[in-house]
């Protein structure tokens, strides 16, 4: 029985922080290429929940549906760039600002079209019997999420690490004016950068439904938690959004289920340790 | 140019001390404290963002520690004054710890930062059922009783605001115009020349900080006596963010902008919401609206255009 619970809540806190490297690695990215703190990325991933909610309800397959959602997020995240944030560039707290009241809109425009009820997200039906390995259950789902969230880590690594436009990327990351001055085009690696972290909360959003439902709320649930994983694995860097998400994911489930009343105290306890020795955060490749 | 300053005050003055037999309705003198008490956060908000170039996205967690450690000491038996002092105490002395870590990082960690902090505050708030009643919130008993005046009519609490408010401004106008205060003009604008000068820049932003958070915790004891109840959701990052973008609609630089800002917000909020539901979709607008098309907010908007209006089209230099 006690075995079972500490199994349980492990599985859990590593599917969760799983999920939050999907939300918090388009979120650090951005933030790194861009000097954007995205808040409107918390918003995005509850589109990608609601989205696959109806997506499903029509009858279409998990898989597709994720990365339909995922498409649809990521296109409004390049409109959100392209038509909006493009037109106050070089107004670096302008654009936070912005990002926040889109954040509120798109939040409303949920109420109103999927109402306040919370929606859950049916998981695919061969996954939800649990798997049972010597003796003890194991929810599969969450093993199938933690599996996605670490292709994609491995992937965005490649990505990152092994590409031209990864190569691009870092370049950007570490000095915009350098980039730009032996020609990289900064201008589409941005729309690109904002495309892929769009496009990562929305399948986020979509993975985690059928674990956290979703629901109005679900958004400022969610964006605390990304910044305080970017906070603590430092901006930029995908190292740190990857150590980043586990910590939290462990912090905030441990948390829930041991002290209730006190887990969001939690996670307030790493973010003023980081702060005060590490302002850069674990990882981070550029100033907060 | 004092004297018509002078003038507009007075006549400012006589209006806000005739407000309620102006209006005589109750419904209307509520909204006009209600108006004051935000006000007073745009205010306090502002000696960040207007005179630091600070932009902060928690500060509705005063309302959570001011608010709550007053109305948990109230209930615990300590009288109103006691109360209201340790709970003003105790959210000075955390605006104290939460400036440290925010201005560990300037510019936009400064404001991830302070929104995760503020959400943190609103997520301790909402889970700790057995302190705060959770989503049920907490029920203050009665307002204060100073000096022996009742404070429960419409009136009258709106006179105490009146005196409370005032009496911010004429600190934080001394602030503004002290100093000190340009000091951290210069801080905002040149931190590396200041430094050079010889001045903690550090040391002046922080203080800044610990004193916008004193006065945010005032406002915060008006918003619990006005309401005499709190809940989470007072203090969620919409409250933040409504509070902040008065200070930015009304214009940041101006000490008139916040107040401006803040009526604007209050009355255009209590009004649409009651004919429609849709508050959220209207504030995320003007939200995209004012920062896109008005960045430095109404009133200084309308002094350039003002100045344009009164001064002779040679000279076109002095606006800008």
């Amino acid at each position: 029985m006690q075995w079972q619970f500490w199994i349980i809540q492990t599985l859990n806190s590593v599917a969760f922080g799983g999920l939050l490297f999907l939300l918090s690695s388009g979120f650090s990215l951005i933030f790194g290429l861009m000097r954007i703190p995205n808040l409107a990325h918390g918003a995005f991933f509850m589109l990608g929940a609601y989205f696959g909610y109806s997506l499903l309800a029509r009858g279409g397959n998990f898989g597709l549906v994720a990365r339909a959602a995922g498409l649809g997020v990521g296109l409004l995240g390049i409109a959100l760039e392209r038509l909006v944030l493009r037109q106050i560039s070089g107004n670096e707290q302008g654009q936070v600002l912005v990002t926040l009241g889109v954040s509120f809109i798109i939040a409303d425009i949920c109420l109103l079209a999927w109402t306040g009820d919370p929606m859950p997200l049916p998981a695919p039906l061969e996954l939800r019997r649990p798997l049972f390995i010597a003796g003890y259950a194991f929810p599969t789902y969450r093993l199938v999420v933690l599996a996605i969230a670490l292709v994609a880590a491995v992937g965005l690594y490649f990505l990152m690490e092994r590409t031209r436009i990864g190569a691009m990327i870092r370049a950007g990351v570490d000095d915009m004016e350098m980039a730009r001055g032996v020609g990289i085009p900064v201008s589409r690696l941005f729309t690109l950068v904002f495309l892929l972290g769009s496009a990562l909360a929305g399948i986020g959003g979509v993975l985690g439904g059928p674990i956290l439902n979703a629901y109005p709320g679900l958004d400022a649930d969610m964006l605390p938690l990304a910044l305080i994983v970017v906070i603590l694995g430092g901006a930029g860097s995908l190292l740190g959004a990857f150590v980043g998400s586990f910590a939290v994911g462990f912090l905030y489930n441990f948390g829930i289920a041991l002290v209730p009343d006190l887990a969001y105290f939690v996670l307030f306890l790493p973010m003023v340790l980081v702060l005060v020795f590490l302002p850069q955060g674990l990882f981070g490749r550029v100033q907060l | 140019m004092t004297r018509w300053n002078a003038i507009w005050l007075a006549v400012a003055a006589a209006l806000l001390i005739a407000v309620p037999a102006i209006i005589g309705n109750d419904f209307y003198v509520n909204m006009a404290s209600q108006v004051l008490i935000y006000a007073l956060f745009a205010l306090s908000i502002n000696m960040m963002l207007g005179f630091g170039g600070m932009v902060s996205l928690g500060h509705a967690a005063y309302l959570g520690l001011c608010g709550y450690a007053c109305i948990l000491l109230t209930i615990n038996g300590f009288d109103q004054l006691t109360a209201a002092i340790l709970a003003l105490a105790f959210s000075t002395a955390m605006a104290g710890l939460f400036g440290m870590l925010s201005l560990r990082a300037p510019g936009l960690g400064f404001i991830m930062i302070t929104l995760a902090l503020g959400q943190i505050v609103w997520g301790i708030a909402y889970r700790a059922n057995t302190l705060t009643g959770g989503d049920n919130g907490l029920r203050l008993p009665a307002r204060p009783v100073p000096f022996g005046i009742d404070l429960s009519s419409a009136p009258r609490f709106y006179y105490f605001a009146l005196i409370v408010v005032a009496l911010a401004l004429f600190f934080i106008w001394r602030f503004s115009r002290s100093p000190f205060g340009a000091s951290l003009k210069g801080a905002r604008d040149q931190p590396r020349r200041m430094s050079m000068l010889g001045h903690n820049v550090w040391l002046i932003r922080w203080l800044t900080f610990v004193m916008a958070g004193f006065w945010g915790s005032v406002a915060s004891l008006l918003f619990v006596y006005y309401n005499l109840f709190l809940s989470p959701h007072a203090l969620g990052l919409q409250q933040s963010a409504e509070i902040l973008l008065m200070a930015i609609l009304g214009g940041a630089s101006s000490l008139a902008g916040p107040i401006v800002g803040a009526a604007i917000i209050t009355l255009v909020k209590n009004v649409i919401s009651t004919y429609v539901e849709r508050w959220n979709t209207l504030l995320g607008m003007v939200f995209v609206v004012v920062i896109i098309f008005m960045p430095y907010g109404l009133v200084p908007g309308c002094q350039t255009l003002w100045r344009k209006i009164t001064t002779p089209k040679s000279t076109p230099g002095n606006i800008a």
